[in-house]
């Protein structure tokens, strides 16, 4: 059975999110920053009335800052009742994969992008990582691999044990 | 499901409510005919739509309280607290058997048949139970036969009803409609009121005008009557319909977006010149607003809905608690958001149960006390400046200020000074702490000691505040302020560090305007601001959300604002760069990673579509260490800052009076705190005099004797003296300077008049006309140390 994916690019590389948990594809609008809040939520923003957190998908992967001069574009999902926007480099076509083609991610994979990829899909000539965007999503629990922590996290002592562990 | 049985449950729904209510009303009032069948009529259409609806097991427990009720009804019966405790039984019961039937469409499995046998032996009293029946169902009973004997000669009297309109007996003395009402009240006669109905019936006019143009009721009385019978059935005025809560809350939604909408148009129409779009926007402006508050009306609801089952849970505590206690509830259709009402519930039992398990004495003691044997307990309701007041009064014994401290010690919330020092309002506050009750004994009530912190917490979750007041003996005061909705609130929009806030209008107090950050002075490294002579903690929004480095004191080029906030009770200020409007915002949730962020309630979308934060002033205020453990206590401050560039400020100084004599000016930059301490509590190490403060040894000087060591005062004032002291700290070493009285706080430039002539006093200067001399704190503190060091030195000690 083929599934649908919506691709972005991340840092030069591709990524994609299951069709399913992508609600729409917005170019970049202004964010409210939000003080206090662990640095992975870039903001808030309005999409068409609601009020939705944008999540930087470059820091929640643990991946260099994006260069000033470009503008991220906004892929909004849904996964467990909460709408986030997704702030990407850069939005790809959406492709159609048959299930047999996936494997596992690499073992030697190392960083907070270990526990959120899939599976990876060998494209000709490049590599799809297609994201669980549940786990995504999840912020709350410290084996996602969330690198930082906002004031009121720091002041509890679960995460900061965390947080020492490189 | 079926509409039909859909609709049997609400409509039961709704009258068992009504039941619970009405039976507690009835043993208040047991000659009350009316209650009596409106009730019976209530339990009569449950019967009759169950045997219809084919649910036989709720039909046979209706029909046995009908029984008992019909019964009652004739006077062949007194209602005695036990027929009523059956009754309720019966109306728990077949609640429960709706429920059953909601959940699986089918006629419950259980057939009650104890509690039915109960009700049928009910029916014939015991001996007991017969000496009860009062005056009053008799004589209804007398009168009951005469009225059907007058009905059967209508009947047969050919004149008046040429044309047979067979006119029933309970259609004439029926008390909801007007004839039966002026009849009940004995107005009318019977057989003026049987010629006009038929006259009615004959199409001529209204009943009421009938009578009157008969002469047969004043029209004085026909208008009382008929008022009366409007206020019973309000609804019946009105043509009412159901609507489903979803849909209201989606239309609340939209007129929400409506809102934010409008808020855009009229930004716009500030740079748009079409002439035309100025009258359109205004008209939309207008109708949005109407609108608004026309919706937000469908989600308004009577307070009643919640009090209404007070009474019984008031009758059966009551008895639990083995009390008498009379309920009284005002202010009934006091309306509240649909919301707030559901949120308010938990709160409401709380404090009502409360007040009949603690509040309220047994009996003997409130006549021991010389109070009315039965305790008094109020629901009152009102609106009051955009928010609804609710207050819970009970007149019972009041809270134990003796207790409540002993307990608060216990516990270590306060200390055995602080509670000697707190005002009767700040001791009762304590008991809205976590895990606090000073019930002796922990009952199936209350007494477990959640109750009160949750009360509080609910409340301020929706944006209110609770306020208590007692008097021993005289009985205690809840007082509960909330918003008439949630959805859209008024708020005060400011900018900081280049964000805009929204300050939700609840919580503000006045917005002070400070040019050149003027008047701004610190105790240590806290912020105050003195506003009519009371000294407001400030927090800097900007450095506060890490918006921007601390500055508190900037360059002095900059005018700032001053939103003066209040949470818990508990006023201070929060300096932000811009005040922009006063705005009603639509509030939407924060999505579940930022929930946890204490200083904002929500966000809301202005009118360019932007998003903003609403802050939570308690929250911020918990942050910031302004609402600590108990209230309005701001901590010491704790970091030590770099004092830079003084000379070019005024310098704030302290004036204490000292030996009654000299003033002398302590710079307020190196005073931590100011106490009191009560006499007793100094006590004395070597030579030195010491307290204990915040868990650690705390010199004291008595400044009196270190500047005039020549007037030695009598040691040892009375123990119970309490003496003001000044908290001084430097290079992490505090002194606490003991002072005749602290006057003032002043602004002085610096520079001294006279340069000092002894030690210990740098100099003097004329400040507010009187010389003063600013002491040499470091000074004091290094020869107070050394004198010690030398006495133990001298007596061969360490």
């Amino acid at each position: 059975m083929a599934q649908q994916f919506c691709t972005f690019f991340l840092d030069g590389q591709f990524f994609g999110a299951p069709a399913d948990n992508v609600q729409e594809v917005i170019q970049f609008q202004p964010i409210t920053r939000v003080p206090l809040a662990r640095p992975v939520i870039a903001g808030l923003m309005n999409v068409r009335g609601q009020i939705v957190s944008v999540l930087d998908l470059r820091r929640r992967l643990g991946m260099p800052e994006r260069s000033y001069c470009s503008l991220p574009v906004n892929v909004v999902v849904h996964a467990r009742d909460s709408v986030v926007s997704l702030l990407v480099d850069e939005i790809g076509d959406v492709i159609e994969l048959p299930e047999d083609t996936f494997e596992s991610p690499p073992a030697t994979l190392h960083g907070p992008i270990r526990d959120v990829l899939r599976r990876i899909y060998k494209l000709p000539g490049r590599l799809l990582l297609v994201l669980d965007i549940d786990r995504l999503l999840n912020l709350e629990n410290p084996a996602t691999g969330a690198s930082d922590f906002d004031r009121e996290d720091s002041s509890c002592s679960p995460p900061e044990v965390v947080r020492r562990v490189p | 499901m079926d509409e039909i049985v859909k609709d049997f449950l609400i409509e039961s729904g709704e009258n068992l409510d009504r039941l619970d209510q009405e039976l507690v009303q009835l043993e208040g009032d047991p000659s009350s005919k009316e209650l009596l069948s409106s009730i019976f009529r209530t339990i009569h259409t449950i019967k009759g739509t169950c045997s219809f609806l084919g649910f036989v097991k709720l039909e046979k427990l209706s029909h046995a309280g009908e029984d008992l009720l019909a019964r009652l009804r004739d006077g062949e019966l007194a209602l005695t607290a036990e027929i009523t405790s059956g009754l309720l039984a019966m109306v728990d019961a077949i609640r429960l058997m709706l429920a059953a039937i909601k959940d699986t469409e089918q006629d419950s499995n259980q057939d009650y048949a104890p509690l039915i046998a109960r009700l049928a032996t009910l029916q014939n009293p015991t001996p007991a139970a017969n000496k009860t029946i009062t005056d009053a169902p008799v004589s209804d009973s007398a009168r009951a036969p005469r009225i059907s004997a007058d009905a059967e000669n209508e009947k047969s009297d050919p004149d008046s009803s040429p044309m047979p309109a067979p006119v029933l007996d309970e259609d004439l003395a029926d008390p909801s409609k007007l004839g039966g009402l002026l009849l009940q009240r004995g107005l009318v006669t019977r057989e003026d009121l049987a010629q006009a109905l038929h006259q009615q019936e004959m199409g001529r006019k209204r009943l009421g005008d009938i009578l009157i143009a008969q002469g047969a009721a004043h029209p004085e009385d026909v208008l009382e009557a008929q008022r009366a019978l409007e206020a019973r059935n309000p609804e019946a005025a009105v043509e009412t319909i159901r609507v489903g809560v979803n849909l209201l809350d989606r239309l609340m939604n939209l007129v929400g977006e409506l809102v934010l909408a409008r808020n855009h148009l009229l930004q716009i129409r500030k740079r748009v010149q079409n002439p035309d779009f100025l009258p359109i926007s205004q008209h939309i402006n207008l109708i949005t607003t109407e609108l608004q508050g026309e919706v937000m009306k469908t989600r308004m609801q009577p307070i009643s809905n919640l009090w209404n089952k007070f009474p019984r849970t008031v009758r059966d505590l009551a008895r639990n608690c083995g009390k008498d206690i009379r309920l009284e509830m005002e202010g009934q259709d006091t309306e509240l958001d649909r919301t707030i009402v559901e949120n308010m519930k938990d709160p409401m039992t709380h404090l009502v149960r409360n007040a009949i398990d603690h509040g309220i004495e047994p009996a003997e003691e409130r006549k021991q006390a010389g109070k009315e044997s039965a305790g008094l307990l109020k629901l009152r309701a009102f609106h009051q400046g955009g928010h609804v007041n609710i207050e819970v009064i009970d007149d019972g014994a009041g809270l134990n200020r003796k207790r409540i401290c002993e307990k608060a010690i216990e516990r270590r919330l306060i200390t055995f000074q602080q509670a000697e020092q707190m005002a009767d309002a700040d001791i009762f506050n304590l008991i809205f702490l976590p895990g606090f009750s000073t019930a002796q004994t922990v009952t199936n009530v209350s007494g477990r000691g959640v109750g009160m912190d949750v009360v509080k917490t609910q409340v301020e979750k929706i944006g209110g505040t609770v306020d208590l007041q007692s008097i021993e003996g005289r009985g205690t005061t809840i007082k509960i302020k909330i918003p008439l909705t949630l959805a859209i609130i008024p708020a005060l929009l400011v900018k900081s560090g280049g964000e805009r806030f929204a300050i939700p209008q609840v919580s503000l107090l006045e917005v002070v305007r400070l040019e050149n950050r003027l008047g701004i002075e610190r105790v240590h490294n806290a912020p105050v601001y003195r506003l009519r002579g009371r000294l407001l903690p400030l927090l800097d929004l900007s450095s506060e959300l890490g918006l921007a480095p601390t500055r508190v004191f900037p360059s002095s080029d900059s005018a700032s604002n001053l939103v003066v906030v209040q949470a818990h009770g508990c006023a201070f200020g929060i300096l932000v760069d811009e005040i922009l409007d006063s705005e009603e915002i639509v509030v939407k949730p924060l999505g579940p990673h930022l929930k946890r962020i204490v200083a904002y309630s929500g966000a809301t979308i202005f009118g360019d579509g932007r998003v903003a934060l609403i802050l939570d002033i308690v929250g911020l205020a918990q942050n910031a260490g302004i609402v600590s453990q108990y209230g309005s206590e701001s901590p010491p401050a704790e970091t030590h800052q770099t004092q830079a560039n003084s000379n070019e400020h005024p310098e704030s100084l302290l004036i204490v009076e000292c030996d009654g004599r000299g003033r002398i000016a302590i710079p307020l930059s190196l005073v931590t705190r100011l106490e009191e301490l009560p006499a007793s509590s100094i006590e004395s190490a070597g030579p030195l005099e010491v307290t204990q403060y915040h868990g650690e040894v705390l010199p004291l000087m008595r400044l009196s004797q270190v500047l005039y060591p020549a007037n030695r005062q009598p040691e040892n004032p009375a123990r119970d003296r309490i003496l003001p002291v000044v908290v001084c700290s430097e290079s992490g070493r505090s002194v606490g300077l003991i002072v005749d009285r602290i006057v003032d706080i002043v602004e002085h430039p610096q520079g001294l008049e006279t340069p000092g002539q002894r030690p210990g006093v740098l100099g003097s200067s004329i400040i507010e006309s009187r010389i003063t001399e600013l002491i040499d704190i470091p000074f004091l503190m290094r020869q107070g140390i050394y004198a010690a060091g030398n006495a133990r030195a001298a007596r061969g000690g360490v």
